[in-house]
């Protein structure tokens, strides 16, 4: 099977506190430490598994810039065999419609049975893999939460719905599927995965190369802007206790007993 | 302004609160909107839930198809897509369902997308202004939205305050006959329900949550001292179940448990808003985070900032010398 994974470079939430900067416009990204998408991990990991199974090969791609060759590289040492970055002036500024028009291009260039996305990005929608499928007419499902292949280009998925409960679905390939984090457990990549995989050529593709008119994306075909950032203001926040931890213990289970928790 | 529709979910039929709160989105783009209600499913169930949303909306547009009896988001967009005016507005809850159908169906319409809404900041013109959180709640962004070929949204639910449903119904008008027979590439199967694990986290007055900041399963022995000290349970947020450091059904959220506990103990817990929504019945909440900024300091009663592979075994001592002394 080809599987292709769409995967995105994002601030990691777990090593960074998240800022504005001074202007308001932007987060403070200077000391920001970034790390590959973690639903797109295991999207990457669930496309290792099954091509471990059944063969094929998987590629990685994303639309982006230089930086973002360290996630591509991340995911190769992982065991994709390819990676793709979709670099261009022209896609700067493109809202999710541009991005998953630029994708639709890529995808529409290879031949891939399966195209897997992360469920969400931490300052993403949720809506790249949704959209590129219904630019493909391709049947699509999110928040997939287990896959198994079927015989006669059909899978066997579930999705999470509330409550942990599973919705079981039958899908036709080609199909679009975003995929929830705790499908499997992604393997670790170590410093000699990355360098063995350092000087592995990427290539990357623009408009020219994937036939994508200037006009269809980047900032002028964004019907959707982010305009600014602020952080909300706390309302009734939290009283913050600020003694020592000795102080803080003592208040912490005086208030559990007087709410009744200690009996 | 173009037409305000929002497409209602509901099961037994019931309709899910979210109908209300989409109301209120609606009338919140445009005060002077009378948003029409679509809901699509089959059989007496559809017919109650249409009859069950008093006088929200004031037109309820009613798909029965049965090749509808299970909402497959894959065959809903298809019906809406034939139901549909050109240049609507349609606003989707944020949930599995919303998240399923409505990137889709936005470029279906070929209408602007924004997901998970919590509120409008302004119309003007063809311009919406809508807010949203990003990086878990750590930060707000306002988004501008061109919505003059129409717009497809979906709500966080919990964002808007159900407006008072008064008295009466809206008029239901039957469409099924514009929809015909549906199929698509995605087909449901059935539903397997959560298994119920080795402890019943619903029925414990105090919880002891874990979230990321308990950093490894060798660390959730703090919490389990803590709760077996205290005569607690412990609970979790999502990674600690993807990390696979406790069972699914320890799990509190949209996609696990909803908990009515008196104390709830958030302890490494960053507080995103899918984690929040499992908590119900207002306990008392105490959070213990060594991020100042954590978004679970702005909805926590008390909050305290430190580390708790470090407060917890000493909170743990204190409750157990406590215990100690009032067994003498």
């Amino acid at each position: 099977m080809e599987i292709l994974v769409c995967i995105r470079r994002v601030p990691d939430t777990s090593e960074n506190e998240i800022e504005l900067n001074s202007a308001g416009n932007d987060i403070e990204r200077d000391a920001l430490v970034y790390s590959i998408n973690e639903p797109d991990n295991y999207a990457v990991e669930e496309a290792l598994q099954i091509v471990a199974k059944i063969g094929g090969s998987v590629t990685v791609a994303t639309v982006g810039g230089e930086d973002d060759e360290e996630v591509l590289r991340r995911e190769m040492a992982m065991g994709a065999n390819h990676g793709v970055l979709i670099a261009d002036e022209a896609f700067s500024g493109s809202d999710g419609r541009g991005i998953a028009t630029i994708l639709k291009a890529f995808v529409q260039k290879g031949h891939y049975d399966l195209i897997l996305t992360g469920v969400q990005a931490e300052d993403g929608g949720a809506q790249i893999g949704g959209m590129l499928a219904a630019m493909l007419d391709y049947p699509f499902a999110s928040l997939v939460n287990s896959i198994e292949v079927l015989e006669g280009q059909k899978l066997k998925i579930s999705r999470e719905i509330e409550g942990g409960n599973r919705e079981l679905n039958e899908i036709d390939l080609p199909c679009v599927l975003s995929i929830q984090t705790g499908i499997n457990e992604p393997r670790y990549v170590g410093m000699r995965g990355i360098r063995q995989v350092a000087t592995v050529p990427i290539p990357t593709l623009s408009t020219t190369e994937l036939g994508i008119s200037a006009n269809t994306v980047g900032e002028s075909a964004a019907k959707v802007q982010r305009v600014d950032y602020f952080v909300p203001s706390p309302g009734n926040g939290a009283e913050i206790l600020h003694g020592s931890r000795e102080e803080n213990i003592d208040k912490v289970l005086e208030l559990v007993a007087a709410k009744g928790g200690l009996k | 302004m173009a037409r305000i529709f929002a497409y209602i979910m509901h099961k037994g039929g019931i309709v899910d609160d979210s109908a209300f709160e989409l109301a209120a989105s609606a009338r919140k783009i445009d005060a002077a909107a009378s948003p029409t209600a679509i809901l699509s499913g089959w059989g007496a169930d559809l017919d109650s839930a249409c009859n069950n949303l008093g006088a929200s909306y004031s037109e309820i547009w009613k798909i029965a198809n049965e090749d509808l009896s299970y909402p497959n988001a894959e065959l809903v967009r298809k019906a809406l897509q034939k139901v549909l005016p050109g240049n609507s507005i349609v606003l989707i809850a944020h949930e599995h369902f919303g998240i399923d159908l409505a990137p889709g169906l936005s470029v279906k319409m070929n209408s602007a997308f924004v997901s998970d809404v919590l509120d409008v900041a302004a119309v003007v013109g063809a311009e919406l202004k809508v807010v949203r959180q990003e990086f878990g709640g750590q930060v707000s962004t306002h988004v501008r939205c061109d919505i003059s070929s129409g717009a497809v949204l979906t709500i966080r639910p919990g964002a808007f305050r159900a407006t008072e449903t008064t008295a009466g119904r809206g008029i239901v008008v039957d469409k099924s006959g514009e929809v015909g027979s549906l199929a698509a590439g995605r087909r449901y199967l059935g539903t397997v329900v959560a298994e119920a694990g080795d402890v019943d986290i619903t029925k414990y007055n105090v919880l002891v949550s874990i979230g990321r900041g308990i950093q490894e399963k060798d660390n959730v022995v703090i919490a389990q001292e803590l709760a077996d000290a205290m005569g607690a349970a412990v609970s979790c947020s999502r990674p600690v179940v993807d990390a696979k450091w406790m069972e699914k059904s320890r799990q509190v959220g949209s996609s696990g448990k909803t908990v009515k506990p008196k104390v709830y103990l958030a302890c490494g817990i960053s507080g995103a808003f899918q984690h929040l929504a499992g908590i119900k019945g207002s306990p008392y909440l105490i959070a213990i985070n060594k991020n100042p900024k954590a978004p679970i300091f702005q909805v926590a009663d008390v909050g305290i900032v430190d580390d708790i592979l470090e407060f917890l075994p000493e909170l743990t001592n204190k409750v157990r010398e406590m215990r100690n002394a009032a067994a003498k």
